[in-house]
């Protein structure tokens, strides 16, 4: 039973999803209360990988092996460290939520909208367990379809474009990828195990060549600067629900990449390349900062928010040490909460308004007291309060960061300045002040259903901002294993 | 002269014989019962063809038999790639059932031509001598050419034919001028003659490369390669769609024997050459095809040129079974099993492409545009979901029969040293989801244009249910299909 918990957690969304289609779209009380059970019940089955993780050991627990194309020894390799079974609890919580979300919104539809999200969900625990490469590599692309459709078919008026530029973008990245996988299980002899690659010994070229080919993959998605232009689109045209899920987990995916792929299994090379994607993640940080300033759609802002966020993560990770990666990590949970808070609040503002513009609201505190302190919890949340989950990440990096290189750690910690700077401001024109205009005087307090998404997600920041032991403990071993896989040479 | 005589052993073409002879009754039915009794016809085709499937099924033993004095072989392959002929022939003609009898196009001409026109593909694919081969895509071709002219008061249809006819016969001519110089160059019209001929290199090589490239050339006609492709996006266009159907499915598995018995069984002596060529044709195929189905707004002229480019893919299976001139067994298999997984695969993604066309026509109403499949998911979320699923697999999205084909091919490409080629293959296929993804966009975020309901028959829908759910399957479960592909080509060689 317990070593079989990873296919539930990755199949019981995916084929819990099939019912809700045949629901059809007339029932919607049914599809409702079924896809909720579901998403619970996909969230139900993760909690025993929290709880039954030995936190000890590095190695991969739970491991799932069966052979899936014996011809070329693709397996059916499912496993996780301390490193994503932290992500897998996360997916699956916010699934949960986005279904609470979607649930009177969405009018068009709602049976095939949350079968696509539930079938997300289960693709994206699927990315973060598989220790195969086709079988990391075949989720992460048949992810794209669902978020496609999710994007295209429930999204704003530019919804086309935005989802076919997030499709190809995505794709474009991820065959480059293919290409690097089928090289390295050539030079492997013949194996497509991760794992097995971590022990591979390649020349500095083709180490440069495939760390290329991974970067241009998990750059487009993480994203950082400059192919992130994808992701203001995709999230300003996606309905509440999408965005969400691409900024608490598909961006995440990217991020995820890097220490599955590059960083061990082509350290050499990641040494090589550190400067430069140092460089990178400064320009998000620092660059995308000062972009999200002068945002009038709030969704755009927390969408470049994103940005420099995971700028951050980028940069925890190419500084090559403890706190660093593991500050990262936390930052990229902390990311996954607070931004899916940020995009639910404007959500809720969206809903009764129809517009996104700051432009339209002023005073929003008058008329939505309990939705305006939440509100404005999360956006300290965003520019990393301490006590709040944004800063234990931030200020991990940071100090690793500054470990690494005085200036660097420098420039890593003005986001602490911009970051307070664009989301306070944001904050203030739309919550403070006087009541804008006559639309904002008859806005309703939230529900009873918002409150529970919202407040369940300020349990988390807060929890994990006071006492982050519990999330950082599970990560010592696998990154300290990731770290003696950097540090060793794999030249041949 | 008599008593020299030799019955040859029938057996191993029994299945082309009971073919044969069955068509005679088709023919006969259609004279005494035609005019007022159509389905039997169609019914007696359909007979015809699970016939040929039991005995072909029964037949299958693993040996390599030849007969007619070493003409006709009967081998695992031939088998295997005849038992799919017979599967995308039924299925073609239980798409088509409708549409034909809405266009009182159910004639029983058009049964005998695709019985004639099947055995033509047999003949193809049970090759074991040139001529043999020859005679096989003659019939196949004239046969087709028949077909696509059926509906003869469409002024399209008879354009596409002449086309067809014109450039097919060129094509033909230009493989016979290959093989007479094959022939002149070893002395031989068996594959196996022409084979050991070049295995002691006895032949005069520069003959020899002369020939091979007309015969390259009248292979990549028959496969719709760059620069032999011009007819394919019209003769697909014009053709009522259920011969486009015809043409897009089973002739491709025909034409995949036909290029492995060629070039591989024949003339693996020459392949340093012949990879040549086919590499600058892959290429330019994949190149091509995908660029110009952008600008379609016919999808039967979509679905051409991504015939083209999957194609092309294909050939890049096909020429990289050499590596560095050394002929390594295991090399070979991998790429040549990857051609035959991506031929078979694609013809069954091009079954269920043309099947959802059928879906959405109906009497004096062609569904040929891309506008027709706007809002379809509210028309039938279902369908639309069939759709999507081999609109992804033909992208190379994974969980797709399709991705698994892509990914077959590009590990043999990238296997013989083609890294390069292989990425500018992927960087195609991006071009290529492009008008993939704008099917889904016209099925999913657009409103329906056309709101007529669809009144296709019960078999139409539960065999485009099959077709959609197997593409999904076999993407799910890729081994069984591979392990198959594999097994017909090592037991063959």
């Amino acid at each position: 039973m317990s070593t079989q918990l990873l296919s539930l957690a990755i199949w019981v969304p995916i084929l819990g999803a099939l019912p809700v289609f045949a629901l059809g779209s007339e029932r919607r009380g049914l599809v409702r209360w079924l896809s909720l059970a579901v998403a619970v019940a996909g969230f139900l089955v993760t909690l025993p990988l929290y709880t039954g993780f030995d936190a000890t050991l590095a190695s991969m627990q739970f491991v799932e092996q069966a052979p899936w194309i014996t011809r070329f020894n693709v397996q059916y390799l499912l496993g996780v460290d301390g490193i994503s079974m932290p992500f897998i609890l996360l997916n699956s919580l916010i699934t949960v939520l986005v279904v609470l979300a979607g649930w009177e919104v969405i009018e068009e539809k709602q049976a095939q909208y949350m079968g696509a999200f539930l079938i997300m969900s289960g693709l994206m625990n699927g990315i973060f367990s598989a220790l195969d490469g086709v079988l990391f590599y075949v989720f992460f692309e048949a992810s794209l379809i669902p978020m496609y459709i999710i994007i295209g078919a429930w999204g704003g008026p530019n919804r086309v474009y935005a989802a076919i530029k997030f499709f190809l973008y995505t794709l474009l990245g991820s065959l480059l990828m293919l290409v690097a996988l089928i090289w390295l299980f050539l030079e492997s002899g013949g194996s497509f195990s991760i794992l097995d690659w971590h022990q591979l010994r390649i020349g500095l070229t083709p180490q440069i060549l495939i760390f290329i080919a991974f970067l241009v993959s998990f750059a487009v998605k993480v994203p950082m600067w400059p192919v992130h232009t994808w992701l203001p689109d995709a999230h300003v045209e996606a309905p509440t629900g999408g965005s969400v899920v691409l900024a608490a987990i598909a961006l995440k995916l990217g991020a995820y990449g890097f220490v599955r792929f590059s960083l061990p299994i082509v350290p050499d090379a990641s040494h090589y390349m550190a400067p430069f994607i140092i460089s990178l993640s400064l320009i998000a940080v620092i660059y995308i900062g000062f972009v999200a300033l002068v945002q009038t759609d709030m969704k755009k802002l927390i969408a470049y928010s994103s940005i420099s966020h995971m700028g951050f993560v980028t940069l925890g990770f190419f500084i090559f040490n403890q706190i660093g990666i593991e500050g990262a990590l936390v930052q990229m949970i902390s990311h996954g909460f607070v931004s899916a808070a940020m995009f639910l609040c404007v959500g809720v503002m969206y809903d009764r308004m129809h517009s996104r513009m700051i432009a339209d609201y002023g005073g929003v505190v008058n008329t939505m007291p309990k939705f305006a302190a939440l509100f404005v919890f999360f956006a300290m949340a965003n520019s990393g309060l301490p006590a709040t989950s944004g800063f234990v990440g931030e200020f991990m990096v940071i100090l690793g960061a500054i470990k690494f290189n005085f200036w660097v750690g420098f420039a890593a910690a003005t986001t602490l300045i911009l970051g307070a700077a664009y989301t306070l401001w944001m904050v203030k024109r739309v919550v403070f002040g006087d009541v804008g205009n006559a639309h904002v005087a008859e806005l309703k307090d939230i529900g009873g259903r918002e409150l529970l998404v919202l407040g369940l997600l300020a349990a988390c920041v807060l929890a994990m901002g006071v006492y982050p032991f519990p999330f950082t403990e599970v990560m010592h071993s696998s990154v300290d294993n990731l770290l003696k896989h950097v540090a060793m040479s794999k030249l041949q | 002269m008599l008593n020299n005589f030799v019955m040859p052993d029938l057996y191993p073409a029994a299945p082309e014989i009971f073919l044969l002879l069955m068509s005679f009754l088709v023919l006969f039915v259609d004279l005494a019962f035609g005019a007022t009794q159509r389905w039997m016809a169609a019914m007696l085709t359909a007979v015809t063809l699970m016939g040929c499937a039991a005995i072909t099924l029964a037949g299958v033993d693993g040996q390599t038999v030849l007969t007619f004095s070493g003409m006709f072989v009967d081998d695992l392959l031939s088998d295997f790639l005849k038992l799919l002929t017979y599967l995308a022939v039924i299925m073609m003609l239980i798409y088509s059932r409708r549409y034909l009898a809405d266009r009182g196009l159910d004639k029983g001409e058009f049964y005998v031509l695709v019985l004639y026109a099947t055995l033509g593909m047999m003949v193809m694919i049970s090759a074991a001598n040139l001529l043999t081969m020859y005679l096989g895509l003659e019939l196949m071709s004239l046969s087709l050419y028949g077909l696509v002219a059926i509906d003869r008061d469409s002024p399209r249809a008879t354009e596409a034919a002449m086309k067809y006819f014109v450039l097919g016969a060129l094509a033909s001519g230009l493989l016979l001028y290959g093989m007479s110089m094959i022939y002149g160059a070893t002395g031989s019209l068996e594959i196996g003659g022409v084979a050991q001929a070049l295995y002691h290199e006895q032949a005069d090589k520069s003959v020899l490369v002369f020939g091979l490239a007309f015969l390259v050339a009248g292979v990549a006609f028959k496969l719709g390669l760059v620069p032999f492709h011009m007819w394919i996006p019209d003769v697909y266009h014009g053709a009522p769609t259920a011969v486009t159907m015809f043409i897009g499915s089973a002739p491709k598995l025909a034409a995949f024997a036909m290029a492995l018995r060629l070039l591989v069984y024949a003339l693996m002596g020459l392949a340093v050459e012949w990879q040549k060529m086919l590499l600058i044709m892959a290429v330019l195929s994949i190149g091509l095809g995908n660029l110009a189905a952008i600008a379609q707004t016919n999808i039967k002229r979509m679905l051409a040129y991504s015939a083209i480019s999957h194609m092309g893919y294909m050939a890049l299976g096909m020429m990289s079974g050499l590596v560095g001139g050394e002929l390594d067994p295991f090399t070979a298999v991998n790429a040549y099993s990857s051609a035959l997984y991506y031929t078979v695969a694609y013809v069954m993604m091009s079954l269920g492409a043309f099947g959802m066309v059928l879906l959405l026509s109906r009497a004096g109403y062609e569904a040929e545009n891309l506008e027709d499949f706007k809002g379809l998911n509210q028309r039938s979320p279902w369908f639309a979901a069939m759709m999507l699923i081999i609109m992804f697999s033909m992208a190379g999205i994974p969980f797709f029969v399709g991705f698994f084909a892509k990914f077959a091919v590009l590990l043999a490409a990238i296997k013989a040293g083609y890294t390069t080629v292989a990425v500018i293959a992927v960087m195609f296929s991006l071009i290529g989801a492009f008008y993939y993804l704008r099917v889904v966009k016209l099925m999913y975020f657009d409103a329906p244009v056309d709101a007529a309901p669809i009144k296709a028959g019960l078999d139409l829908r539960v065999l485009l249910s099959l077709n959609g759910l197997a593409v999904a399957a076999f993407g799910l479960f890729p081994d069984a299909l591979m392990t198959v592909c594999t097994t017909a080509l090592i037991r063959s060689l």
